[in-house]
């Protein structure tokens, strides 16, 4: 049964949705959200919104309490009592908790961000049928047999011929009476993305550095898992070698170590030829790094790969670089200089977590 | 009949156990309306709570999150609402599905204690809908009182009103200025039902008479010592200033500031119709909340009688008492009404059983006299009766709240400690507790504000006073309803309060909140 408070509800829910608007760069900077997510809602406290009136200050009106405990003694928070009571006016300024899909998350990320939706390449490429029960027809296959339908046109037919008898309530189908489900095929261009995050995880990346990633990571996610239907993540972290983590491992692995940034190239065009064909998936790799490469020869190495194959794949090739008190920060001027007009080839620098709003952006302003 | 109606139609199997339970109820002498119980499930028992027990309210968001808040906690298993019953007649209660059949009984005998309250305390008379502001003296009703209070239909038509406001002014306008007067929901007077109407100021000639300052006799030699001629020149002075103050509008404080907003405030024909039903609901839960404890201490008093000595048997005793024990909880810094009332209520049976009231009782100094005191008087029952139909919480506590009561019942006064930024106990003493009590029940726990003076400085600027009771505005609450009254009344308005021990003017422009010391 439909609630009649839905209307109040959705109210509601635009009030929340402008705190949550409002307090986007908060959130984003804090990264407090991202322990909160679970598969597709995310948990936000936003302070409990109130309608103020005329009240006395709580910290000098006290009150009047029941059971043990001596003067001077703490009684902690006031708690809600467990378990019953009416409808009470909630009083105090307990912040609340509200459930936001990831989808309207993204949506207030890009409303607040001003994002241009992305346009996905080699769209109508994989055309998806899907088909759906839609309505009832005279003929088809005894399987799809509508049962209530064909009992209803038999009694019909068995009353207004006469030869219905309520002592003894038989009914017949004959084939004129059978009614059958029918479908319909819709064709929908899908369009597949995948993310591949590097993260060079050597010993000159700190803590910091890894929750500058973490968050720029989640809104990424975030924002791109609204524009494409099937969006896969896949995470790299090399030092001087690379391999394939898992999310958890991702964020959490320090290693001491040189860096080769290629090692982690490498590694991302084999997976993309393996598994990913360029003209079927929008590819979108995001490296980070504190920009310090073990060698001149390595970041040549590095420009080859991305000129060759990396660039040419990819919807846009996004390298970050976070600053660490270790890191000489060379290997972005490397790039600006052999990339100077390469639009898809995205770089921004991320000296602290302020920094993280006007990356993501940097990276995802673009629409690519 | 409503949609709604039709499929919450209690099932067989229930209206046995309410015909039953009522006549038990019938026999211990409870008076009710007629009660319709409604089977709901989870959600719409959360969309009820939400809108405060009604099936329909005016829409406006803040129910909407209620119902979140509400859902979620009863989705993650935090809290339950049993038991919600509707002051109208007939009263209409819910019963949730899924409980079991305990607790359906235990709600339902909890509810019949709920209208027989309704139908018989003094205060709720004010919500009767056909007196016409005329209050029935609850003590001289006859035997077929049957009030209109059909406030289910009158609420639903406030929502049709509100709906048609938005239909014609955009949701958005309506809404933000339903916000302002909730902001200014508690400003009204919950014994205006009760109050004769105000006295008409006869027009004679006493303002040209001339001021006479009252001398203190002297002999003519000490005449200007006794009374100096600058202190009787002042004393005119201000016995003037008090004549030209009582010519102000208002002439007297008006604590119905909303009413003072109807009459008075430059509002269009669609804020004056929102200030009113605003104003006209808030009257309607006034009776609730003043009569918390009494009314759910009698409800529960009746649940736990009816139950234990007549309905549930042997196999349902624990469960009974599992939940009964849920609901008489205590938490530490919150005071349970149910727990409060029904204990205060057995007390109370059990001194007028026992005679233990009256002169000789208070006269007697002797400890052990006065606990081994029955003189077999059995008046208890009838007492109960009396005061659940004479009293409200403040009555109720001022008379019968007993410090062998405060000290059984562990009653204590907690505060807010600086020093250790916690909430402490601070007394067991029973007049600390009495006073706090007392003072966390006077007018509902709110401040008391009125209109003193509506052309403050001249200005048309409006004037409140808040009258100090030892306690502080919430500053930034107090800022915000002066923006709603502002909104209002479209001048600047002012609230005269106390702020650490200091007379201070609180004031709003429109643009531009300010303080300053205020002077009398």
């Amino acid at each position: 049964m439909a609630l009649k408070i839905g209307q109040d509800h959705a109210r509601f829910r635009h009030i929340v949705r402008g705190r949550i608007r409002e307090n986007l760069r908060k959130y984003i900077t804090h990264g407090e959200l991202i322990g909160r997510h679970g598969k597709d809602r995310v948990s936000i406290p936003i302070p409990h919104i109130d309608i103020p009136r005329f009240r006395f200050d709580d910290q000098q009106k006290g009150g009047v309490g029941q059971g043990d405990g001596e003067e001077g003694d703490a009684l902690g928070q006031g708690e809600d009592q467990p378990g019953q009571g009416k409808a009470g006016h909630g009083e105090g300024d307990h912040a609340m908790e509200v459930d936001v899909t990831i989808e309207e998350l993204a949506e207030i990320l890009g409303e607040e961000l001003e994002l241009p939706d992305i346009e996905p390449k080699g769209q109508s490429k994989l055309d998806q049928a899907s088909n759906k029960y839609t309505g009832i027809r005279r003929v088809g296959p005894e399987s799809l047999r509508h049962f209530r339908r064909t009992y209803r046109e038999a009694l019909k037919r068995q009353i207004i011929s006469g030869s219905f008898d309520s002592k003894n309530p038989v009914v017949i189908p004959t084939t004129a009476d059978k009614r059958f489900r029918s479908w319909k095929t819709t064709t929908e261009p899908t369009a597949n993305a995948v993310i591949i995050y590097m993260m060079d995880v050597s010993g000159s990346m700190g803590d910091e550095q890894k929750e500058i990633v973490r968050i720029e990571s989640f809104w990424i996610d975030t924002w791109l898992s609204k524009q494409y239907k099937g969006l896969e993540s896949r995470f790299i972290i090399h030092d001087s070698v690379a391999r394939e983590v898992d999310r958890e491992t991702f964020f959490r692995t320090r290693e001491s170590g040189g860096t080769m940034i290629s090692s982690a190239f490498k590694l991302c065009k084999s997976i993309i030829e393996a598994e990913y064909s360029p003209d079927q998936y929008n590819i979108y790799p995001f490296h980070f790094s504190d920009g310090d490469n073990w060698s001149m020869d390595d970041t040549l190495a590095c420009v080859e790969l991305l000129k060759k194959f990396l660039i040419p794949w990819s919807n846009m090739f996004a390298y970050g670089q976070v600053e660490s008190p270790y890191g000489s920060g060379q290997f972005i001027k490397d790039l600006r200089e052999h990339f100077s007009d390469e639009s898809r080839l995205v770089m921004c620098e991320i000296p602290n977590k302020d920094a993280i709003i006007q990356s993501i952006k940097d990276f995802l302003g673009k629409g690519h | 009949m409503s949609q709604f109606a039709l499929k919450t139609r209690l099932p067989a199997y229930l209206r046995t156990e309410q015909q039953r339970i009522t006549k038990i109820a019938e026999d211990f002498g409870l008076d009710f309306f007629p009660t319709i119980f409604e089977m709901t499930t989870y959600d719409q028992m959360s969309e009820l709570a939400a809108f405060g027990g009604f099936p329909t309210r005016y829409p406006h968001w803040r129910f909407g999150m209620e119902y979140e808040r509400l859902r979620k906690s009863a989705e993650y298993g935090l809290s339950r609402i049993y038991e919600m019953v509707i002051n109208n007649n007939p009263s209409y209660a819910y019963l949730l599905e899924g409980n079991s059949l305990t607790d359906q009984r235990l709600v339902m005998a909890h509810v019949l204690g709920h209208v027989d309250f309704f139908k018989n305390n003094f205060c709720f008379a004010a919500t009767d809908l056909d007196t016409l502001g005329k209050t029935i003296d609850p003590s001289n009703r006859t035997a077929d009182y049957n009030p209109n209070r059909r406030w289910i239909d009158k609420i639903a038509n406030h929502g049709s009103r509100i709906s048609r406001h938005h239909a014609r002014h955009g949701i958005d306008k309506v809404e933000s200025f339903i916000d302002h007067v909730l902001s200014l929901e508690n400003l009204i007077d919950p014994w205006s039902p009760f109050n004769a109407p105000a006295p008409v100021r006869l027009d004679d000639d006493e303002d040209d008479e001339p001021i006479e300052v009252p001398r203190l006799a002297a002999k003519d030699y000490m005449e200007s010592y006794i009374n100096p001629a600058d202190y009787i020149e002042k004393k005119r002075q201000e016995l003037e200033e008090k004549r030209e103050r009582e010519k102000s509008f208002p002439a007297h404080p008006r604590r119905d500031v909303l009413r003072f907003l109807l009459d008075h405030a430059p509002l269009e024909r669609w804020e004056h119709d929102v200030v009113h039903i605003i104003r006209s609901e808030a009257y309607y839960f006034v009776p609730q909340m003043q009569t918390k404890i009494m009314n759910e201490g009698w409800a529960s008093y009746w649940h736990s009688k009816m139950m234990t000595e007549k309905i549930v048997d042997a196999s349902e005793i624990v469960d009974y008492a599992d939940r009964n024990a849920g609901v008489m909880a205590t938490s530490p810094g919150q005071l349970n009404p149910y727990k409060l009332g029904v204990e205060l209520y057995r007390h109370i049976e059990s001194r007028w059983n026992k005679g233990q009231f009256g002169r000789e009782w208070e006269r007697c100094d002797n400890l052990d006299d006065k606990k081994a005191w029955n003189m077999q008087l059995g008046l208890g029952r009838d007492k109960i009766f009396q005061i659940r139909k004479l009293y409200n919480d403040v009555t109720f506590i001022d008379e019968f709240l007993t410090p062998e009561f405060v000290a059984a019942q562990k009653l204590y006064t907690f505060g807010y400690s600086g020093k250790t930024g916690n909430y402490e106990i601070e007394s067991r003493e029973f007049q600390k507790v009495k006073d706090k009590l007392l003072f966390s029940l006077t007018n509902f726990g709110n401040p008391i504000i009125r209109v003193i003076d509506a052309n403050y400085s001249n200005r048309g600027e409006l004037l409140l006073e808040h009258e100090h009771m030892g306690v502080d505005l919430r500053r930034d609450y107090a800022q915000a309803a002066l923006a709603a009254l502002v909104r209002c009344w479209k001048r600047p308005v002012a609230v005269a309060t106390t702020i650490d021990k200091k007379p201070v003017l609180v004031r709003y422009d429109g643009s531009e909140h300010s303080e300053s010391p205020y002077k009398v």
